[in-house]
């Protein structure tokens, strides 16, 4: 029979979704909520500010009020979200006397009905004694705004260390650039919400919009003192990073619950979430250096990282940009600066890619403008750089120790799929006619790291009637990790996929688990399904041979007809039913990838700039990207394409912005820039598959893959569509301002 | 005030207060939680519905504007024996959802593009579905469901 894995299999979980919908926490109709109160937020409006006094005696008194929460009601500790930052940046989860950025939760009302709690809000009175402001984080890092004046620094994270002055000796061309990768709003398609009830024995049950149940444990028995809770995380609708553990929002719906006695439930309106769910932001002074003939010799990143207003996830991700600066590239000399610290914006997050895309970004931007500058095709000078392909770990200047690559197969591929050289030529005769719509062609190798190693739960219960039920720690929110851990246990036990089921997100049933992150619930989370499939075979053959009263080394597990049967004779055997029998069987165990893996790939954007308007149309799109083994092709297909979209999206029109005092100017969906159909190109997609030695599976992450390399493709794609007019550099997002202005300059 | 609506069939009374926008009436007062909220801004798309057979933004309309009317939600829209609709069907083979949020919107918005242009071109699929938006799929897929269903190529 040939194998299901590799396949294009049509998910097992969509039929739920395109009949009735998923059930998000908002849509929760769990008996145990009946009769919840609703939560409101009421939120700064300032960015900086000492909170003089928090008057809620009005809105007290207004319709359906229940009770009324600030700070010091909680009696919660303020958190440090990792044991690396600046001590003194804790987070309360309500503003404690200071508020630090625009929608930084004061006070939370508790309301009978849900509408009421925004018409209570409106009469809490807040009292603000403005502060200075620092939005921009190269002033921050100049120390004289203090967010924390306890911690007599704004750096959260990181140092500063002096540059080493002979890293350019020797180069005949150097180039010197500042690269601002801009703030995000990550924008789920669903918002966060959480509901929490005390159960009758005590226990706290929570239900969280979360990419991890097990993930956001600690965090809430910190807050709540207590270590009985029961997370559950129902479907949850993308999370793209920013939906890790639990958020400060979170800690406070579960305290107050404990506080009350009773159900509570929030939802958060989509202005709240754009004002709180940023990622990227980060500024690179980038300097590299090489000779005339394309060798590039040595490469120069300062990265200051804006953590936003408390250190988060976001503020340690330089450190990930750090680790894949190299990139693909063979650079004798790499120098890595790195720190991140506080201005009065929204804690940063972590973003699809989280860390690696800025490293992509800041690389093959400055690589093609070296390519520029000594005057060289940027497919060119990549190709005199590339690290050769790689069978044995390849260790990089920055102590990252790659698994196995082929980065100069990836490149050949895309730019053959692209036809660069027509491409080429198609750019020279629209030059030499002086057409209004100029064409850009942008090239971006990549390699990034997925899963950063560690150990994932699985285990498999096969019931009497023969089917299966697959218990995983990883948390799907769109990956279909349904259909394709089904499609590894059905292979190896005949059990049909449609007879297998599965249970995530659910700290009652699953005992440990990482949750989805960082591209690792296939390659770890798939590898312990494959791992527990093989011990459940194992532990099957020994039941069904005592049954057989045979010899369990003689039996052999038919898997078309799901039945372990003696070698050579069919006709006595027994079913997986049979096997399991009343009690059922089942087995569990957690493998363990001991470190990271790191796919890469290439891709090529080509846009059409219209010069006499900025006007920017990305009108192709051709990528490789080789996560290794895939087991789904259409799942990891999708994967890509929503990663492309969002790297894309960073390139052409997104950006979250604040204005110089801190005000919020795309605080929601009308004003950020959302990136939608029209703005985008069906992509064209090129296959390419090495297996990963770190785990049985061959497989790496796929989830970010896109998004890594596309933002600088894209952006390199639109500089070069201008570059014979004299550009060299456009910011992004590259909109039609920015390339009209960059144009301007250019000709003057 | 009360309000009273057929959806997918069904008459539903309920009262409301006046200012009750039509998605929260299909969510909190029916139940019917297919039909999603995404915005506040009237952008997404994730709330689209059919009234009297066009594709509406739920969360623009006021329930009482509509008093009396006929709605079809994500839950009207297959068979009555389960059989998926072609666009969901369509939905599923070309791999259309991940997260699955955006979806109900998507598909019924996609419904009513099919209505309007049976055989778009991709260019038209993507005009019509701009309103929609998608953080997972970057829409790929999502045309090519709509263009499978439209018996475009
Ligand atoms: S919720 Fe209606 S358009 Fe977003
Ligand atoms: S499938 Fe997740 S938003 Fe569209």
């Amino acid at each position: 029979m040939p194998s299901i894995l590799g396949t294009r299999v049509k998910r097992v979980e969509d039929p739920r979704f395109l009949t009735v919908g998923g059930t998000y926490v908002d849509d929760l109709r769990d008996p145990r909520l009946d009769g919840a109160l609703w939560l409101t937020f009421v939120r700064s409006s300032v960015a900086h500010a000492r909170l003089a006094s928090i008057d809620t005696s009005s809105a007290a008194a207004a319709p359906g009020v229940v009770a009324i929460y600030t700070f010091a009601d909680l009696s919660v500790e303020p958190q440090l979200s990792m044991p690396a930052f600046n001590e003194a940046m804790k987070r309360p989860a309500l503003a404690d006397g200071v508020v630090r950025f625009v929608g930084e939760p004061i006070v939370a009302i508790l309301t009978e009905q849900r509408s009421q709690g925004e018409d209570a809000a409106e009469f809490v009175v807040v009292d603000y004694d403005p502060l200075p402001v620092v939005v921009d984080p190269v002033e921050a890092a100049a120390d004289e705004v203090l967010l924390f004046p306890e911690a007599g620094t704004n750096t959260a994270y990181g140092r500063v260390r002096e540059p080493d002055p002979t890293l350019f000796e020797g180069c005949d061309a150097v180039v010197h650039m500042t690269l601002y990768n801009r703030r995000l709003a990550v924008a789920p398609l669903e918002v966060k919400g959480c509901a929490a009830v005390p159960a009758e024995d005590g226990r706290m049950v929570v239900w969280l919009s979360s990419q991890g149940a097990h993930t956001a444990v600690a965090s809430l028995q910190a807050a709540l003192g207590t270590e009985d809770l029961h997370i559950i995380t129902p479907d949850v609708g993308g999370g793209f990073g920013a939906k890790n553990g639990a958020s400060a929002e979170d800690i406070v719906v579960c305290r107050v619950a404990q506080l009350q006695g009773r159900a509570i439930r929030w939802a958060e309106t989509r202005t709240e979430n754009v004002l709180t769910m940023q990622g990227r932001g980060q500024v690179q002074t980038v300097t590299m250096g090489g000779t005339r003939d394309g060798r590039i010799l040595a490469y120069r990143v300062d990265i200051l990282g804006d953590a936003g207003a408390y250190p988060m996830i976001g503020a340690f991700l330089p450190m990930a940009t750090r680790m894949m600066a190299p990139g693909v590239y063979d650079m004798p000399k790499v120098e890595v600066i790195a720190r991140s610290v506080v201005t009065n914006t929204a804690p940063q997050m972590a973003y699809r890619g989280a860390g690696r895309p800025e490293a992509t970004a800041a690389v093959e931007r400055t690589i093609e403008r070296f390519a520029a500058e000594i005057g060289m095709d940027a497919a060119e000078v990549r190709r005199r750089n590339l690290v050769p392909k790689f069978v044995e770990p390849h260790k990089t200047p920055v102590g990252t120790t790659y698994d196995i690559g082929d980065y100069p197969a990836a490149l050949e591929l895309v730019l053959e799929a692209a036809g660069y050289d027509a491409l080429r030529k198609e750019q020279a005769s629209r030059r030499a006619a002086g057409d209004r719509l100029q064409l850009g062609i942008g090239i971006a190798t990549y390699v990034e790291i997925t899963a950063f190693g560690g150990s994932e739960y699985a285990r498999i219960e096969v019931k009497d009637d023969g089917s299966a039920v697959v218990y995983t720690g990883t948390s799907p929110h769109g990956q279909g990790h349904h259909t394709s851990f089904a499609m590894i246990a059905s292979e190896r036990t005949g059990i049909p996929i449609e007879r297998i089921n599965l249970v995530w997100g659910d700290t009652d049933l699953v005992p440990t688990g990482g949750g989805t992150g960082g591209s690792r619930s296939l390659q770890l989370g798939g590898s312990a399904v494959l791992q527990t499939t093989d011990l459940l075979v194992e532990e099957a053959r020994q039941r069904a041979a005592q049954q057989l009263e045979a010899n369990p080394e003689d039996l052999v597990l038919d898997t078309e007809a799901g039945r372990f049967h003696v070698a050579g004779s069919p006709t006595a055997g027994r079913t997986w039913a049979e096997v399991a029998g009343n009690d059922g069987l089942a087995v569990a165990s957690d493998f363990t990838q001991p470190s990271g893996t790191f796919p890469f790939g290439a891709h090529v954007a080509v846009v059409e700039v219209d010069t006499e308007t900025g006007q920017v149309e990305l009108t192709r799109f051709i990528a490789v990207d080789d996560a290794g083994t895939m087991i789904n092709p259409l799942i990891v297909e999708g994967q890509r394409h929503g990663g492309i979209a969002q790297g894309a999206a960073q390139a052409l029109c997104e950006e979250f912005i604040y204005d110089a005092d801190g005000n919020p100017l795309t605080s929601n969906l009308a004003d950020f820039t959302f990136i939608s159909t029209c703005e985008l190109p069906s992509f064209e997609l090129v296959p390419m598959e090495t297996p990963t030695p770190m785990n049985p599976l061959g497989a790496k992450g796929i989830g970010e893959a896109g998004t890594i390399g596309a933002t600088p493709a894209v952006q390199n794609a639109v500089v070069d569509a201008v570059a014979h007019l004299g550009v060299r550099h456009i910011d992004i997002p590259c909109t039609p301002e920015r390339v009209w202005t960059a144009i301007q300059e250019a000709s003057k | 005030m009360k309000v009273t609506l057929t959806i997918n069939g069904a008459r539903h009374s309920h009262d409301v207060e006046p200012r009750t926008l039509l998605v929260h009436f299909i969510r909190d007062n029916v139940g019917l939680t297919g039909t999603n909220i995404g915005c506040d801004t009237s952008s997404c798309g994730a709330c689209t519905v059919h009234l009297d057979g066009e594709a509406v933004k739920s969360c623009t309309i006021l329930a009482a504007q509509v008093d009396g009317r006929e709605l079809r939600t994500i839950e009207g829209l297959a068979a009555a024996d389960g059989t998926l609709h072609p666009m969901q069907q369509a939905f599923h083979e070309n791999h259309g959802l991940q997260c699955g949020f955006c979806t109900p919107g998507m598909v019924m918005a996609a419904v009513s593009l099919l209505d309007d242009v049976p055989h778009p071109t991709e260019r038209e699929v993507r005009e019509g579905l701009e309103g929609n938006l998608c953080r997972c799929t970057g829409y790929h897929n999502i045309v090519k469901a709509v263009m499978a269903a439209g018996g475009s190529k």
